[in-house]
């Protein structure tokens, strides 16, 4: 009875594994690239913020599972040849771009926000008082504006966290991937339906730290308003 | 000679033409008050005193150094025009505090990030709780300015334009987005500072202010400068009929 739990177990460890990797490099990846993308929305250079809006458009247009399945099957099924490999790797490297691709398009909308939230007579003091733009950004305007983003970008991580699932329509094997296998067979077991509840309580707690963290983050930030 | 001369200045913005040709000096000591309608340019002139817009065409003399001139614009760096303005200081309407930093720390941040000597930031910082003191706020000094009302964040901002001791003090309206009460404590600073002889600019649509506090008064219309003189001349027995009548809608109320 023991074993076969812990059998169960390991098995979801191991997929939970997997769902963090793709949760962490997508933020670690999403974080800056959508910083880069909300300066090209707010470019004073038309035709960028034209090009940047765009692709904004269509990236948050379209769903995550449809943008996964082209960039994972479409280049193999044009070229001949998949540029993904057949293994675990490729599914991974190829979710992994996906994810951070659209994420960085939903943070940059975050990122806008908080940029043009922070009123324009902030830089004018900073100017007034004689400070540079470096001073300005860095002493004056960042932390207003990290204050703005922090709720709506908890929000946006918190269903990162839930979204990284989308990534088994390419067979990533992730945690509810794990724990679904054995409704069928897995490590030889049959028909067992709490896996997949349990995976369940893996995302609940994640989230559940993920929260506080954020929460904490915020109360930090709650001295000034 | 003549603290601040300013010859000719001309701002458009797009097809409109919001200051046209605006001379005129001021004495070291004396405070000047700016009166006139919305839209008159009265904001724009302040601004461009402290390069927070770039004037077309015209002159910025402080202390017979030319800090700016439109047919040579091309010369100033950032870094020239940052130094150039400190001879400016500047209150805002809304008064713009740093809300992320106490009143203290509102007021010294500048002085400090404009002096690599970490020992000296001990004394940035005393001048900064004197000049606080001076506004009647030494027991406000570690609040940050969510903590305060309007009257005391604006007279923080003032105590954080003095601390980098300009020679023109402006002030852009600086009571417009106070109720009545919290006005007057603003005013009484700023009155006392013009009894201290500070150089000041003051935008106002406080007239009596304007009357007992300004020694000369400029009324602004349509970006020109209608009529200007002593304060309770022009207040009082204005000559021009454009300022009685400006003048008459502040009597009536």
């Amino acid at each position: 009875m023991l074993s076969l739990f812990l059998i169960v177990v390991n098995a979801l460890n191991e997929g939970f594994l997997q769902t963090l990797k793709l949760f962490a490099v997508t933020l670690l990846g999403a974080l800056p690239l959508g910083l880069i993308i909300s300066f090209g929305s707010m470019s004073r250079f038309i035709p960028l913020r034209l090009l940047t809006r765009g692709v904004i458009w269509v990236i948050r247009g379209t769903p995550l599972m449809l943008q996964l399945i082209i960039l994972y099957y479409v280049p193999g099924k044009v070229m001949g040849y998949s540029p993904w490999g057949t293994g675990e790797p490729g599914r991974f490297l190829a979710a992994s771009i996906a994810f951070i691709i659209n994420y960085a398009c939903y943070f940059s909308e975050i990122y806008r926000g908080g940029i043009q939230g922070v009123p324009k007579g902030q830089q004018e003091a900073g100017m007034v008082l004689g400070m540079t733009g470096r001073q300005i950004f860095f002493k004056v305007t960042l932390l207003q504006m990290v204050k703005r983003i922090v709720p709506p970008m908890s929000n946006e991580i918190i269903t990162l966290v839930k979204d990284t699932s989308l990534a088994r329509i390419i067979s990533f094997q992730e945690v509810i991937w794990a724990g679904q296998a054995f409704m069928k067979t897995s490590h030889g077991i049959s028909g067992l339906l709490w896996p997949l509840f349990f995976a369940g309580v893996y995302y609940l707690i994640f989230n559940g730290v993920v929260t506080l963290l954020l929460g904490k983050l915020e109360k930090k930030l709650d001295y000034f308003k | 000679m003549a603290l601040l001369e300013v010859r000719e200045m001309e701002k458009r913005f797009g097809s409109t033409q919001v200051l046209g040709g605006i001379s005129f000096s001021l004495e070291e000591g004396k405070a000047l008050a700016v009166i006139g309608s919305s839209g008159s340019g009265k904001t724009t002139l302040l601004r461009c005193l402290n390069f927070l817009e770039t004037p077309d065409r015209g002159l910025i003399k402080v202390k017979g150094e030319t800090l700016f001139d439109a047919d040579d614009k091309a010369s100033y760096s950032e870094e020239a025009i940052r130094q150039k303005r400190l001879h400016f200081g500047l209150v805002f309407q809304n008064f713009n505090l740093f809300p992320q930093y106490t009143a203290l720390e509102n007021v010294a941040l500048a002085g400090k990030l404009r002096e690599k000597d970490k020992g000296k930031w001990k004394e940035i910082e005393e001048r900064g709780r004197a000049l606080l003191g001076q506004m009647g706020l030494s027991q406000r000094t570690g609040h940050y300015p969510h903590e305060l009302s309007g009257g005391q964040q604006q007279r923080v901002a003032i105590a954080r334009a003095l601390a980098l001791s300009p020679d023109v003090l402006c002030f852009d309206e600086p009571t417009s987005a106070l109720d009545p009460e919290l006005t007057n404590e603003v005013l009484r600073v700023i009155r006392s500072l013009a009894q201290q002889k500070t150089t000041m600019i003051i935008v106002t649509h406080e007239m009596a202010f304007a009357r007992d506090v300004a020694d000369e008064v400029i009324f602004m219309d349509e970006g020109a400068i209608v009529e200007q003189g002593p304060a309770r001349q022009v207040i009082e027995s204005p000559s021009q009929e454009r300022t009685r009548q400006f003048l008459s809608r502040y009597q009536e109320t």
